[in-house]
């Protein structure tokens, strides 16, 4: 593996902003789903493809970190590639597509299939750290909201949508309450992924550079997808199963193979499902 | 058949060399320079110095000429670079009353100590297209300099506030100013981080803001107190030294709106400001945020605060051209997952749907 990137720091952060980023991670750790602002800094990359992340990995990595980059569960996506090409230029640490071996996940919008350990940090990506913004658009208002746990608003939201369409009609990013205080939006993530955050034993990092503000869940912190008693939390389910290694009970993306608009299921997690076939064959 | 989405690295270094082949262009015409750019797009360069917040037109024009001619792809270039550097301290307050002047007018007197200076505008173009540049055959003087003697020209509104008759900024403490660049935004927004984001905002966002507050959304009757374009020095006191010394040139645009303001119960009447300044020469940059400045400061007045561009969180969290960019374009990412979660929740409800329906269609 090549050298980091000459003319630019390891990480391309300078040392000074990595340790306020850290700060500002420890404080969030410290407070399990609070929303701590930060000096986001202007990234090579664009606002919105993940520079939040990019710091957090960019503040945390050292050089025996296991880098893997996903998105939409996926290695191969351009944007997950640019990513983890931009880590080898600035960082030179090895990078993997195999979840197990990873030290540092970045992903967004998925928590890969299969579990994770100790020791192991996820980092997520996320547009909007605000559970309540569709719901209340300043930011002035809905720091007070959290300050006084007052999320009335936000079941109100969810029995709505019992009334009106018979569901929670929220599939992803859907909201959750960590450690039996702050709600927190766990990124776009299906809520298919979301009972992998509970008492999950890796750290949960999130970083959002354009809005400022990191978050985290800590090991084995209970997360708490909201739900009513007679209409409780449950996931998607398929009919069908992955047509390349036939797992049934991973998030299946669905892909449009002709124009006759016939389709076909397949894992998102594109490591998970090489390994399913791999052990097949 | 499975469409794979491998692949993806060799795609992404194939385009990076269509970008660079595509801004090059016609391979039979000469390469644009650098300071060809400087020179001859200067107010390109002013407005990616502006918003990539950094004064160095070299850079903007490399950016420039890198962004082929996308001015906030150039700026987000600029910016880029710029979190990189050390900040080595804050320069000592500018008094604007110094500039060296290109170009200086007042709408609110015929007549300024200093005189009117109409310099160089397009204002009175008549902006009919100039077939000779396209022959590149007329020969164009050079410019003489008409600057203006620093001293004889002091601001306009120095004159009205020494009457009271125009607001007085408040003191500056001393402490020093905060950096946006530095420090997430926070509410509520001191006047100083304001200004920051509205030096940097995007010129089109504050036109358009600024441009409504004159069609009624918030009440305000601006007058062009001054405009004023030049350089100005910058200096730097450093600790160790104890006096100030000068580290270059900057070339500027300021602009003073004021505003009528009828007083409240502690305040009697008087006009206000509106601020507006910005690298290089960018009139239009400067009067719009000067509009801008002055709606934001609705709620400290007093006055009801119901147009967007009084709404403090709203102008200030989406004034930023990259952030707005980047979020914006970021819609062009994969969302296969999300897509897929609301595709399955779609279908669930029409299914239900059209059980509901067949069920009421029954006793016809």
């Amino acid at each position: 593996m090549s050298g980091p990137a000459a003319g630019y720091n390891f990480g391309y952060l300078d040392e000074q902003t990595k340790r306020m980023i850290r700060r500002a991670i420890l404080k969030a750790v410290a407070i399990p789903g609070y929303q701590v602002p930060f000096g986001s800094r202007e990234m090579p990359l664009p606002y919105g493809w993940g520079t939040g992340g990019i710091q957090v990995t960019a503040s945390i990595i050292g050089e025996d970190d296991v880098l893997k980059v996903i998105d939409q569960g996926s290695d191969d996506t351009t944007n997950a590639i640019n990513i983890r090409r931009f880590f080898q230029r600035v960082t030179g640490v090895t990078t993997t597509t195999l979840t197990g071996e990873a030290t540092i996940i970045q992903t967004r919008h998925r928590i890969p299939e299969t579990p994770l350990h100790e020791g192991q940090i996820l980092v997520y990506q996320v547009p909007i750290p605000e559970p309540l913004r569709w719901l209340e658009a300043r930011e002035s208002e809905t720091r007070r909201m959290h300050a006084l746990a007052e999320y009335g608003v936000m079941r109100v939201k969810l029995y709505e949508d019992i009334a009106r369409f018979g569901h929670i009609a929220t599939t992803y990013d859907y909201p959750v309450v960590v450690n039996n205080r702050y709600l927190m939006r766990p990124s776009p993530i299906p809520k298919f992924d979301n009972p992998k955050m509970h008492r999950n034993p890796a750290l949960q990092l999130f970083g959002a550079g354009r809005e400022k503000r990191i978050y985290a869940v800590p090991p084995y912190t209970d997360v708490v997808s909201l739900d009513f008693e007679d209409h409780p939390f449950e996931v998607q389910r398929w009919d069908a199963t992955c047509s390349l290694c036939g797992s049934a009970d991973s998030f299946l993306d669905e892909v449009i193979v002709d124009d006759a608009g016939g389709r076909m299921f397949v894992c998102s997690d594109s490591e998970y499902c090489q390994r399913q076939r791999e052990a097949i064959s | 058949m499975y469409v794979a989405v491998k692949g993806g690295e060799a795609a992404i270094l194939a385009s990076l060399e269509q970008v660079d082949a595509a801004r090059r262009g016609d391979r039979a015409l000469a390469a644009i320079s650098v300071a060809q750019i400087r020179e001859q797009m200067r107010l390109a360069v002013a407005r990616v110095m502006a918003e990539g917040s950094l004064y160095d037109p070299d850079l903007a024009a490399l950016a420039i000429k890198q962004a082929a001619g996308d001015l906030i792809e150039a700026i987000f270039l600029l910016r880029a670079y710029r979190t990189t550097l050390p900040r080595f301290g804050t320069c000592s307050a500018l008094d604007t009353s110094d500039m060296l002047l290109q170009r200086r007018i007042s709408a609110t007197f015929k007549d300024i100590p200093g005189g009117q200076v109409l310099g160089s505008t397009y204002d009175y173009t008549q902006r009919l297209l100039d077939f000779t540049l396209l022959a590149e055959a007329a020969a164009v003087p050079a410019l003489e300099a008409v600057a203006v003697e620093p001293e004889a020209s002091p601001r306009v509104a120095d004159f009205l506030a020494a009457e009271e008759l125009l607001a007085r900024e408040s003191d500056d403490d001393g402490s020093p100013p905060p950096d946006l660049t530095r420090e997430p935004l926070s509410f509520p927004a001191s006047r100083a981080m304001r200004l920051q984001n509205l030096a940097r905002g995007d010129e089109g966002f504050l036109l358009g803001l600024g441009y409504s507050t004159q069609r009624g959304y918030g009440n305000s009757h601006p007058f062009a107190g001054e405009i004023r374009h030049g350089w100005l020095s910058v200096e730097y006191l450093p600790e160790e030294l104890g006096f100030a010394i000068d580290i270059g040139e900057i070339e500027i645009t300021e602009c003073e709106l004021f505003n009528q303001f009828k007083g409240s119960a502690t305040v009697p009447p008087q006009f206000t400001r509106g601020y507006g300044l910005a690298f290089g020469h960018a009139e239009r940059k400067a009067m719009a945020m000067a509009l801008v400045d002055r709606a934001l400061q609705a709620e400290e007045l007093g006055e009801p605060v119901a147009a967007p561009a009084q709404d403090i969180e709203f102008v200030l969290y989406h004034s930023d051209n990259v952030e707005a960019s980047g979020f914006v374009q970021h819609l062009k990412l994969p969302h296969y997952v999300d897509f897929q979660s609301e595709l399955e929740l779609v279908r669930r409800l029409r299914r239900e749907y059209q059980g509901r329906q067949e069920c009421s269609g029954e006793p016809e």
